[in-house]
């Protein structure tokens, strides 16, 4: 059988993070990704990134993830692409469909000595009448379309979702040549930053809060032709008579995103709730490992947060995995780990971040209380 | 009717992918060699993937990323393939999925 | 209206919030107007400045801190900032008029001498305005930096400019 040091699941930041500081130490590194290009959705994120001007910031998430594939090259690390992991089984063997080319795929079946889970995240829905219409997706699908593809989803828009990632795709979609008619907010106040919320009002979009979508309407061929919104009360249920007929041929939906979380579950790791981070994830502890012994987590995929987080997640994983199989020396482990748990931090305070920085305590003290040590399964 | 974004500030849009031809529904359509099968259709307005199997409903993109499977084509006589996440190449056949497959 | 109902703050409420020149600073000329007003973990404009005008420190989710007397007006941070929530104001382009510099990441960005519509924080138009200048040099990455000559009583006011209008 196949064998490896470390097999990594997700070729996002967190993955590529974690498969640089592994290789660095000298692990063999196979990182498997089920898409057709490595980088996640860092290639989609083509505006500058917040966060310290030491670590990336001001700089393009696409620029962020060329970088990154290229440190993973220099690590010696081994990708897969179109290769999705199907299963893991006892003594950690990875099953792994690859894909050949032609639609030929081949079922491969690795050993690895350690495994890091960086399955990201999948996106929210919110339901309507005519949600399932062609012409409603999801504002990460049409970020993919007009970043990463170049292609334009439609080309009259309403967004459903003030977030950040509503507000940030709003914006790029416009800089694809999109027109977005409206911003639709259910909350009484706008979810995301106040700059980005900012480029929004100066390109002249309203910003309906206190809104929702109450339906797609849809031409003969079943396609969204027009969207129909209106107020809704204390309890997010449209108000009668309130309702704006908006014209347009998408709706995108930035309702928050949830955990990718099978693969954990499949492996049986702890599991805790945590509403703040898209809802179930894996319990893990500061060396991002869950509570089975040697399975790694890092990224969205242990609570939805952003890329600069996950990246510096993922370098924690690739550290810990690496000082397990004795690469490099718990001293200088411990200072690296130490130095990025304080870069995490910064990045979790203010307003926005300090519920997220007490969030994580949480699930690190959950973590020592429910499970104190992780164990082999 | 034209889709494609012809102009960017951020993003270079120089296309060194080789044009290419597909049939989808017996129709020619030209794509960009390697881009998602998704992308290209949606490039020339098609909108609609497949139908469902009981109510007949048409669906289209929706997540982009391979999860939900509203984009799932015949590709080359296969059915259930998904479309956002498979790239484009020359002479490929696809068609509008109706049901869970067909023929298949 | 709130800050998170409307999306942005007027100029008298960006006060209440944050450190804006003050009236012998316009007076002197270009100057940076930072509208940044939340919390957020961000710093490139620290460390863009190289006049060290803008402090932030740690942590890096404090407010940015304009010193109005060490600023030049260059508007290297314009570009920098990832919110794009920086504009150069100049209240003494002339006897009537003012420039203000604003990023802009819409095509097509307009030429100099181009007759535009100037937008205020909204998105609605204010007055008429003719673009003076477009920075962009490689070191802005893809952010051009456009500066709209307009009426100096609109300074405080006008922030972007119409999109996809050229000439």
């Amino acid at each position: 059988m196949l064998s490896r040091d470390i097999v990594i699941i997700g070729a996002g930041p967190a993955g590529l993070a974690a498969s640089i500081e592994a290789g660095k130490a000298g692990a063999d590194v196979l990182v498997a990704d089920l898409n057709m290009k490595p980088g996640g959705q860092l290639f989609k994120q083509i505006h500058k990134f917040f966060g310290s001007s030491e670590h990336h910031s001001g700089t393009r998430g696409t620029d962020i993830g060329i970088r990154l594939l290229k440190e993973a090259e220099n690590a010696g690390v081994e990708i897969w692409l179109r290769s999705a992991v199907i299963g893991i089984f006892p003594g950690n063997k990875v099953a792994i469909r690859k894909d050949l080319g032609d639609g030929k795929t081949e079922l491969i079946t690795l050993l690895a000595k350690k495994i890091i889970m960086a399955t990201g995240a999948s996106e929210n829905v919110v339901r309507f009448k005519g949600w399932t219409s062609p012409g409603v997706m999801g504002a990460g699908a049409a970020q993919t379309m007009v970043n990463v593809n170049h292609v334009k989803p439609g080309k009259k828009i309403v967004m459903v979702g003030s977030g950040n990632v509503g507000l940030i795709v709003s914006y790029q979609l416009m800089q694809a040549g999109c027109e977005v008619v409206a911003v639709v907010e259910a909350a009484p106040g706008i979810g995301g930053y106040a700059v980005h919320a900012a480029k929004i009002c100066r390109a002249g979009v309203p910003i309906y809060t206190k809104h929702t979508v109450v339906e797609a309407v849809t031409d003969e061929d079943g396609c969204v032709k027009e969207v129909v919104i209106a107020e809704v009360d204390g309890k997010f249920n449209p108000v009668a008579g309130t309702e704006k007929r908006l014209e347009a041929d998408t709706v995108t939906i930035a309702a928050g995103l949830k955990p990718v979380v099978e693969l954990p579950r499949l492996l049986n790791c702890d599991f805790s709730y945590h509403g703040l981070f898209g809802g179930w994830i894996p319990l893990h502890n500061k060396n991002m490992e869950t509570s089975v012994a040697g399975i790694y987590v890092a990224g969205d995929s242990t609570g939805v947060e952003e890329a600069n987080t996950a990246l510096e997640e993922g370098r924690i994983a690739g550290i810990a995995a690496a000082e397990s199989l004795g690469l490099i020396p718990a001293d200088r482990a411990d200072a690296r780990k130490k130095e990025i748990w304080g870069r995490l931090e910064s990045l979790r305070m203010g307003p926005f971040g300090e519920k997220r920085l007490k969030g994580k305590e949480a699930i690190l003290k959950e973590y020592k209380e429910r499970i104190g040590l992780p164990s082999v399964r | 009717m034209n889709m494609r974004m012809e102009n960017h500030v951020v993003i270079d849009l120089k296309r060194d992918a080789a044009i290419v031809e597909i049939s989808v529904d017996g129709q020619k359509v030209k794509a960009c060699e390697g881009e998602p099968i998704l992308a290209a259709l949606l490039a020339s307005g098609i909108k609609i993937n497949r139908y469902t199997m009981k109510k007949h409903e048409p669906r289209g993109l929706f997540c982009g990323i391979g999860q939900c499977t509203d984009c799932a084509m015949i590709v080359n006589g296969q059915p259930n393939v998904r479309t956002c996440i498979t790239p484009v190449q020359a002479g490929m056949v696809i068609q509008t999925q109706d049901g869970l497959t067909k023929g298949g | 209206m709130s800050l998170i109902q409307a999306g942005y703050l007027e100029y008298e409420e960006l006060a209440e919030v944050q450190t804006l020149p003050d009236r012998e600073r316009y007076a002197q000329g270009p100057v940076a107007v930072i509208e940044c007003v939340q919390e957020i973990p961000c710093n490139p404009c620290e460390a863009a400045c190289k006049s060290s005008a803008i402090r932030i420190g740690e942590p890096i989710t404090n407010l940015p801190v304009l010193a109005a007397d060490k600023c030049t007006g260059c508007g290297v941070c314009v570009a920098k900032c990832p919110g794009l929530a920086i504009f150069i104001v100049n209240k003494t382009y002339s006897d009537t008029t003012a420039s203000v510099a604003f990023p802009f990441e819409y095509f097509p960005v307009p030429e100099e001498g181009d007759a535009v519509k100037a937008v205020n924080r909204k998105g609605n138009v204010v007055c008429d305005a003719v673009v003076r200048r477009v920075m962009n040099p490689k070191g802005f990455d893809h952010t051009p930096v456009v500066t709209v000559e307009i009426p100096k009583e609109l300074a405080d006011e006008v922030r972007g400019i119409q999109r996809g209008q050229k000439g």
